[in-house]
């Protein structure tokens, strides 16, 4: 009985695939991450773009989180049925990247769409980490954010801290992170998220630091780290004995944190300006203020680095799909479109009209926070140090880092030790997926 | 439908008194029906799992690109390189650790409970569903229920812990980390095991029992002379069905959970499987490990069942 | 009836009811948490009792919240999630039931190999194996398909290892005296191993429909139709962890509703528990 029910459910697929392929209008299938209120965000706009024009139709299809996004594409490229356009996180950008053959850049797609491909309405921070070094913009950044810091007002009040005035270095916040811990106004005075993407890559481009050679990776896929520079120990070791009292927290590798700052356990907290939605909600009395830098680093603050993630187009599409593909982005660039992004979803704009825009409305004013990551992307032109970090595997190089800082706050080695071990395994694992 | 043969079967128990092994089996002597009733389970096995399988295990031997742009046949590289890693050792003593402690408090809670529900006679049926819906939890979603009771920085039963001055931070104390993954794959797997024991108690005869009652022994000797005993296929299935299941199907909690942290304080072999080869995306060796780790597994597997199987008496 | 005495059937009780708070205290905690605003939610600890949003929380949930999911009705992901549930469970018991049957009471060249064979199948995760399966699906046109969504996930090692236990306790006495009385395989298969089997059916049926119920990966892999997806994605689609905000509230409650249909599973299958398959003929 299993096989005739088999053989008729497989004949009946068939027919149902084939069923499915024979519309006028050209599909364009979108395969996304996104979840929560930016799972709507990304229906709406799939929504508006198919009404605004009847050639293309863009299917969004929800395929779990970063890293099973990613797997579903890579499975469906191999088996010759890649999605037009997938999601892919910050640090998968570099897997991306060394894809050439799997890839078709972004730059092109929008040029075929007869509108011409102008880099500089783009926001400079954002666009440089999605370029390749001679500044063929590779994927759409869709979903950025940058670090930024939050801080309990109800706390700084009771710990007797101007309020007003967040910390701006990372002296600063040690010094109140202390005084809330003292004076017993929280539990516990600072919390971060992210300690790898926020205390190693964008310290590095925050302060001007190099993060690796190779212009961090964008200039070269050979890359030799160097966090272990006497000002990342300065920094690490600062963190290290803050955790001995519990005047520093640590949350966990990425934004579990958020929880010990909504708590009210840590009166300073450390993430991305995307975690905003969640403060807002819990109706704390919150504010925020940029990433804080280190006064000893002399160019100190240059830029921070995005965060997020970037739509990219699979190579060996027809060029029908890839008309509809530019259309779609340029219906995404769109100012409006951006400012509202923006506006609803508390990622960056990724164009300056739509900063501007947004500038004008007076969104700013009334949501003060909103413009700070933006701000800290704008003010400098990115140096070869605050491009942005580029490896075929930095989500393992990552896990190195965490590894190490988990074993230095518990206690087992000092920020030296952890940092020269993460330089030295992350080094190796460098050289192993580049193929030396 | 069934008169005749339910009293040889009746008969049958107790011509033989217990249930004892009979090293040849009655069977019947049909030479080609057996191969039809395998057909449908083998078609599939063959087609979804052993083909896609021996994929992977190809991949052990190569060096590839996720895309399958560059490929490179590296032989025996990977495997060198993964058994020449100082950390897969450590991987080694976490998923021993691990695996026995998840399989044991498991099944021997899951054991007591069944017992427990067999006893007692009202509300068996509300005991029997409370235990098992737990296991309706998606493991997609069980995680993001375990971040929210014990995670220290936003579990509410964290910090109750933390309350008592006990200084629970699992994030940072390996041991507390361990304790954590093990009783959260623990737990998810109690409903199961539960189930099954409870079915396995079922088809026991209580006439055996009472038989042994009326003979004056105790509670506790008909447990562990009658019960037990009888017990013995469905606890072997069990035994080898969660060393499985702690050694392969657990990688989804420790992800949720711990991440593998602190350190490496809880990087089981699979979860550098699952991390090298779904997160990581390095697909050689992650393949190599699989390889190993298979190997490892169906040793242990024959084992189980060349050893511990001899003390299990069927019928 | 063995006397049993009032104080150890009162541990029993005891036993139970702990046991019971262990294992069901998270699905607890999430009832808790759907009764619960979004901001008692997000600045934990959280109470231990019931907060007073149950009906603001459920009925946003039911009538306006879940069927938010992607553009799709939850009762198309509902009907999905039971075809494939009912697809796994039906298939899966009756293609182990086979081959344990074949395994243990017939004698033939390769018994243990296939044995092995199907056995290992428990020892590699689709995680691993994703890449070349995909291919497969494929080629075999079993993308976006129901076929694609239970065939593969049929072949269950654990299935029919379960039947092998079970049969390997059966007496050879019964094949011998079944055999005399002149019944064939098909026979004794279906009078007398079937009714024995029952409550490990049972068991097994209410395993594997939950088994089907949960699957997230498998289905989020092998279907690009939104209306082919399931209430697991649709789930997990409402939850984000990081850069957005999560309706914590209403994801609660929907958690509380996927749950319901297992647990009806579990309800009707308690009365194929039932005591003495032996003594149930007296």
């Amino acid at each position: 009985m299993t096989f005739r029910g088999t053989s008729l459910s497989l004949a009946l697929a068939v027919v149902l695939a084939s069923s499915t392929s024979s519309f006028a209008v050209t599909e364009i299938s979108w395969w996304h991450a996104m979840s929560g209120a930016n799972n709507e965000v990304v229906n709406t706009l799939s929504k508006e773009f198919n009404e605004s024009q009847s050639d293309y139709k863009v299917v969004p299809v929800f395929k779990g989180t970063y890293p099973e996004t990613l797997n579903a594409g890579i499975a469906a490229f191999r088996a010759k049925q890649a999605p037009d356009i997938i999601q892919v996180f910050d640090a998968g950008t570099g897997v991306m990247m060394a894809a050439e053959g799997a890839i078709k850049p972004v730059a092109d797609i929008l040029s075929m769409g007869g509108a011409k491909f102008d880099k500089s309405l783009y926001l400079p921070g954002i666009v440089a980490y999605y370029s390749k070094p001679d500044g063929t913009m590779l994927s759409f950044p869709y979903n950025s954010s940058s670090p930024i810091l939050y801080y309990n007002k109800d706390i700084f009040k009771k710990a007797g801290i101007d309020d007003s005035n967040p910390p701006k270095t990372w002296p600063e916040v040690w010094e109140a992170a202390k005084k809330i811990k003292t004076s017993g106004a929280a539990k516990c005075g600072y919390t971060s998220a992210w300690l790898t993407w926020i205390h190693t890559e964008n310290f590095a481009a925050w302060n001007n630091l190099p993060w690796g050679s190779n212009e961090n990776g964008i200039g070269g896929t050979d890359v030799e780290l160097e966090i272990n520079a006497p000002i990342y120990v300065k920094h690490f070791q600062e963190l290290a004995d803050l955790a001995k009292d519990g005047t520093f927290r640590y949350g966990g590798r990425t934004s579990e944190a958020k929880q010990l700052f909504l708590s009210g356990e840590c009166g300073i907290y450390n993430d991305s300006s995307g975690g905003l939605g969640d403060v807002i909600k819990s109706g704390m009395n919150y504010g925020t203020g940029q990433l804080p830098y280190e006064p000893e680093a002399k160019d100190a603050p240059q830029n921070t680095i995005p965060g997020g993630a970037s739509l990219w187009v699979f190579a060996g599409k027809s060029d029908d799909q890839y008309k509809g593909v530019a259309a779609f982005f340029n219906f995404l660039s769109k100012t409006e479109i951006q400012a509202r992004l923006h506006q609803v979803s508390g990622y960056l704009p990724v164009t300056l009209a739509a900063y501007e825009e947004t500038k004008k409305s007076g969104f700013y004013d009334k949501n003060p926070g909103r413009e700070t990551p933006i701000q800290q992307m704008m003010g400098k032109a990115p140096t070869e140090n605050s491009k942005g970090v580029r490896l075929v595997n930095l989500p393992q190089v990552r896990d190195i880092q965490n590894e190490e800082f988990e074993n230095m706050l518990s206690g087992k080695q000092t920020a030296q030790q952890a940092l020269d071990n993460a330089v030295k395994r992350g080094n190796a694992a460098i050289k192993q997926a580049i193929g030396q | 439908m069934v008169t005749a043969p339910s009293v040889i079967l009746r008969a049958g128990l107790f011509t033989n008194g217990t249930f004892m092994a009979s090293s040849t089996r009655v069977t019947f002597p049909n030479k080609l029906l057996p191969y039809v009733l395998l057909a449908p389970q083998l078609a599939i096995t063959a087609i979804f799992f052993y083909w896609p399988a021996s994929q992977a295990i190809y991949q052990s031997v190569l060096r590839e690109d996720p895309f399958g742009l560059s490929t490179q046949f590296v032989g025996l590289d990977n495997f060198r390189r993964v058994l020449g890693d100082p950390n897969y050792l450590n991987s080694l003593q976490v998923t021993l650790i691990f695996s026995v402690a998840t399989a044991l408090i498991a099944m021997a809670l899951a054991l007591l409970l069944a017992v427990m529900a067999d006893k007692v006679i009202r509300g068996k049926g509300i005991y029997r569903t409370l235990m098992i819906w737990p296991y309706a939890v998606a493991p997609a979603i069980a995680g993001m229920l375990w971040l929210f009771l014990f995670n220290p920085s936003m579990g509410t039963l964290a910090y109750l812990v933390r309350s008592t001055g006990y200084n629970w931070d699992p994030l940072l104390n390996g041991d507390q980390a361990m304790v954590l993954i093990v009783s959260a794959a623990a737990w998810k797997q109690i409903s199961y095991n539960f189930l099954f024991f409870v079915a396995g108690l079922q088809s026991i005869p209580k006439s055996l029992i009472e038989a042994a009652a009326i003979d004056g022994a105790g509670e506790t000797k008909r447990f562990w002379t009658i019960v037990f005993p009888l017990l013995a296929p469905t606890t072997f299935f069990l035994l080898v069905v969660n060393t499985v299941y702690a050694f392969f199907d657990t990688f989804g909690i420790i992800h949720a959970v711990t991440g593998g942290g602190p350190g490496k304080a809880t990087e089981t072999l699979v979860y550098k499987v699952y991390n090298d080869g779904f997160v990581n995306l390095i697909l050689g060796d992650s393949a190599a490990q699989s390889v190993i780790l298979m190997i490892i597994v169906i040793g242990l597997t024959a084992i189980q069942f060349r050893y511990v199987e001899r003390k299990v008496h069927y019928g | 009836m063995i006397q049993n005495n009032p104080i150890g059937r009162l541990i029993a009780h005891a036993i139970l009811i702990i046991g019971i708070l262990i294992v069901a205290f998270p699905i607890y905690y999430t009832f808790i948490a759907s009764t619960q605003s979004l901001q008692e939610i997000l600045r934990p600890p959280l109470s231990l009792l019931p907060g007073g949003h149950f009906w603001e929380n459920y009925s946003a949930a039911l009538f306006g919240g879940v069927g938010r999911i992607g553009g799709v009705g939850v009762d198309r992901l509902l009907f999905n999630t039971l075809v494939m549930a009912l697809g796994i469970a039906i298939g899966k018991i009756c293609i182990s039931i086979l081959s344990a049957y074949a395994i243990v009471f017939f004698r033939f060249p390769g018994r243990m190999i296939f044995f092995w064979l199907i056995f290992i199948t428990l020892m590699l995760p689709v995680e691993v194996r994703i890449l070349p399966t995909y291919k497969i699906m494929v080629d075999l046109g079993l993308i976006d398909t129901y076929t694609g969504l239970i065939l593969p996930l049929m072949a269950s090692a654990t299935a029919t290892l379960l039947f092998r236990q079970f049969f390997m306790t059966i007496p050879g006495e019964l094949v011998e005296a079944a055999r005399v009385d002149g019944a064939g395989p098909w026979r004794f298969f279906k009078d007398i191993l079937l009714p024995l089997s029952k409550t490990n059916i049972a068991a097994l049926f209410v395993i594997l429909f939950i088994y089907g119920w949960t699957q997230y990966l498998w289905p989020l892999l092998m279907t690009n139709r939104n209306d082919m997806s399931t209430i697991v994605i649709g789930l997990r689609k409402m939850i984000s962890f990081a850069d957005a905000d999560t309706e914590w509230h209403l994801v609660m409650v929907t958690c509380i509703l996927a749950i319901l249909p297992p647990v009806l599973v579990v309800v009707l299958m308690q009365r194929w528990f039932v005591r003495g398959l032996v003594e149930t003929e007296k």
